[in-house]
């Protein structure tokens, strides 16, 4: 939606001027200008010469879930990384076009990746908590902040665990090895982890692709009662999981492999599941390929 | 079991009698391989307390490990040789101190920071460094280790305890690096990217995160460094000066439990107290390198059990 919103502005000639005006009041009203809202205009993504992604132009509002879906290999999780600079790690990755976090771009010269990440979490597919306590687990990150009291350390850590629905589970237990919980206890640790340095985005990469379904039900509720303080970024494979938990739904497709991924259609999840604009979206959320 | 699809008379057509007894030896000659390894350890062991049993009897465990007097020779012999296991354990001490560090930050920085092309020449370069005979190590260690040990401290000889641990340090160098660098990496990297995306930068990740990971793998590689270290004779015999007395210090001369067997096993008379003391001797040697590597091993066990490796 917002793609089409910004082609008609700038195709606008100078007679429809009011009606693009219109437009970019529908663009203002559609992007909550809140803390951790993201604004992504014409971002590419290079491995190498090749160029993956090619003019993503999207917004991500504030306090709210966007889903990105499509098929395996279409640039999804490369895109997430792309809003924590997580990219930077893998080497060899080239990102052009602006991303702006509460108007700020992220890719600037004078960004600190690092103190980007405090503000952007992220809690990949598979759970990977550190080999320590479920308590040292989720008071790595504020540790790093420098924070170093007892009892700062200990709100943060309830506060954390509560939100990510995991501390009538384990409050008794936090000095016990966060490799005994079970893996759906592990990801909620995982997302109290990410919580715990008050992140305003959490991005998810499918984070529930390798949960049980009691599990992947017990993350879904988490992200909607999270979704009132964070701005959430995730990736699924699952349609219903996209149509269940996310406000704003973006799909991306690579129609040959030679060619970079698109972003075909970015809007209301309800719109993009009932009624959406490009018949290739349609054919995806149907099921018809992928 | 039953072959539901063919008959069992008609599978077993295909084989002769030729074919069924080839796999039949084959199958004994790789078994007995596979136990030889066993049997040779368990004979040198066995070996080993043989030839021990007259000293045992003549002199007793206690007396030769705790004595210190060391004159073999004399008449009658005194075969204390607490200066020998002492010798060993400060030259293996000093080694540690310099190659535990250094090898540590090498594992840690061709791990976690070293680009691809200079991880691939440097790991083919340290393992090349395990395949230098010592020989050549202890004609380095004479050249220039010695002499300059001997002008650093102004001492009369350079061949001391600290030449010999330097140069035995940088021998266990290989092993220390090399498999703490298999450690380091046997960690998921879902780990460091964990790490990283909660705003930590790649120095706090090594040491908060990955180190800790691997640290019973560096354990392991740091125990073989010591087996090494201990279990080495050519260098340490040309540069320790060999002296047979209890050590004061790092910058006197030491003699090692292998510099001893390897310099008097030619001398002595065959059967006798004086040849018996020596495979006591390397008895304490082949015991405290058994249940080093037995360690290391079970350490390293368990971390490729817990990472899946």
């Amino acid at each position: 939606m917002v793609t089409s919103v910004r082609s008609a502005l700038t195709t606008a000639v100078p007679t429809l001027r009011e009606t693009a005006e219109a437009a970019e009041n529908v663009l203002e009203e559609t992007i909550v200008r809140g803390r951790g809202a993201f604004d992504l205009q014409s971002v590419s993504v290079a491995y190498g010469s090749e160029t993956v992604i090619a003019d993503v132009t999207m917004g991500i509002p504030s306090q709210a879930v966007t889903a990105l879906i499509g098929p395996s290999g279409c640039g999804k999780s490369t895109l997430l990384r792309c809003l924590n600079r997580m990219n930077d790690e893998i080497g060899n990755v080239r990102v052009s076009g602006t991303i702006a976090l509460d108007g700020v771009d992220i890719m600037a010269r004078g960004v600190d990746p690092v103190e980007l990440r405090m503000r952007v979490g992220q809690v990949f597919q598979r759970p990977n908590p550190f080999p320590m306590s479920i308590y040292d687990n989720v008071a790595y990150g504020p540790r790093t902040q420098g924070i170093r009291h007892r009892d700062e350390l200990d709100a943060i850590v309830e506060d954390a665990l509560k939100r990510a629905a995991l501390w009538d589970e384990v409050k008794g237990s936090l000095k016990k090895h966060a490799f005994d919980l079970s893996g759906g206890q592990q990801q909620r640790l995982c997302i109290a982890r990410a919580l715990a340095t008050k992140p305003e985005v959490l991005l998810m990469d499918e984070p529930a692709s390798a949960l049980d379904p009691i599990s992947t039900q017990q993350i879904e509720d988490t992200i909607a009662e999270l979704k009132r303080s964070v701005t959430i970024v995730i990736v699924t494979h699952n349609m219903q999981q996209a149509a269940r938990v996310s406000d704003q739904t973006a799909f991306m497709l690579r129609e040959r492999l030679d060619e970079p991924a698109h972003l075909i259609e970015v809007g209301e999840t309800r719109k993009m599941f009932t009624n959406p604009d490009d018949p290739r979206t349609e054919a995806y959320i149907t099921g018809r390929f992928g | 079991m039953t072959d539901t699809l063919r008959p069992s008379d008609s599978r077993s057509r295909g084989r002769t009698a030729l074919s069924r007894a080839a796999e039949t030896f084959a199958k004994g000659f790789i078994t007995a391989t596979g136990w030889l390894a066993i049997v040779v350890l368990a004979a040198i062991a066995a070996f080993l307390v043989w030839n021990s049993l007259r000293a045992l009897g003549e002199a007793g465990l206690g007396r030769i490990v705790t004595g210190t007097d060391w004159y073999p020779t004399s008449s009658p012999g005194k075969f204390g040789a607490a200066p020998l296991i002492v010798g060993s354990l400060i030259v293996t001490l000093v080694a540690l101190v310099v190659a535990v560090p250094v090898g540590l930050a090498a594992a840690v920085y061709l791990s976690e920071f070293a680009g691809r092309r200079l991880k691939e020449v440097s790991k083919a370069v340290i393992e090349f460094m395990a395949a230098i005979p010592s020989v050549v190590y202890g004609l380095v260690g004479v050249a220039l280790v010695v002499p300059a040990v001997k002008r650093a401290f102004a001492l009369d000889s350079g061949l001391t305890a600290l030449s010999g641990g330097i140069v035995l340090g940088v021998m266990a160098l290989p092993t220390i690096v090399s498999i703490s660098e298999d450690a380091l990496h046997a960690v998921p990297s879902s780990l460091r990217h964990a790490s990283l995306a909660l705003g930590n930068t790649r120095w706090q990740t090594t040491y908060k995160v990955t180190v800790p990971a691997a640290s019973s793998g560096i354990f392991a590689a740091v125990m073989l460094g010591v087996g090494r270290a201990i279990g080495e004779t050519m260098a340490v015999l040309m540069l320790t000066g060999n002296a047979a007395v209890m050590p004061r210090s790092l910058l006197e001369s030491v003699r090692t439990m292998t510099g001893t067997i390897a310099a008097e096993m030619g001398e002595v008379v065959q059967g006798g107290t004086h040849y018996s003391v020596l495979f006591v001797v390397g008895l304490v040697l082949f015991a405290a390198t058994f249940s080093i590597n037995l360690a290391a091993d079970l350490v390293l066990e368990k971390q490729r059990k817990r990472w899946g490796v």
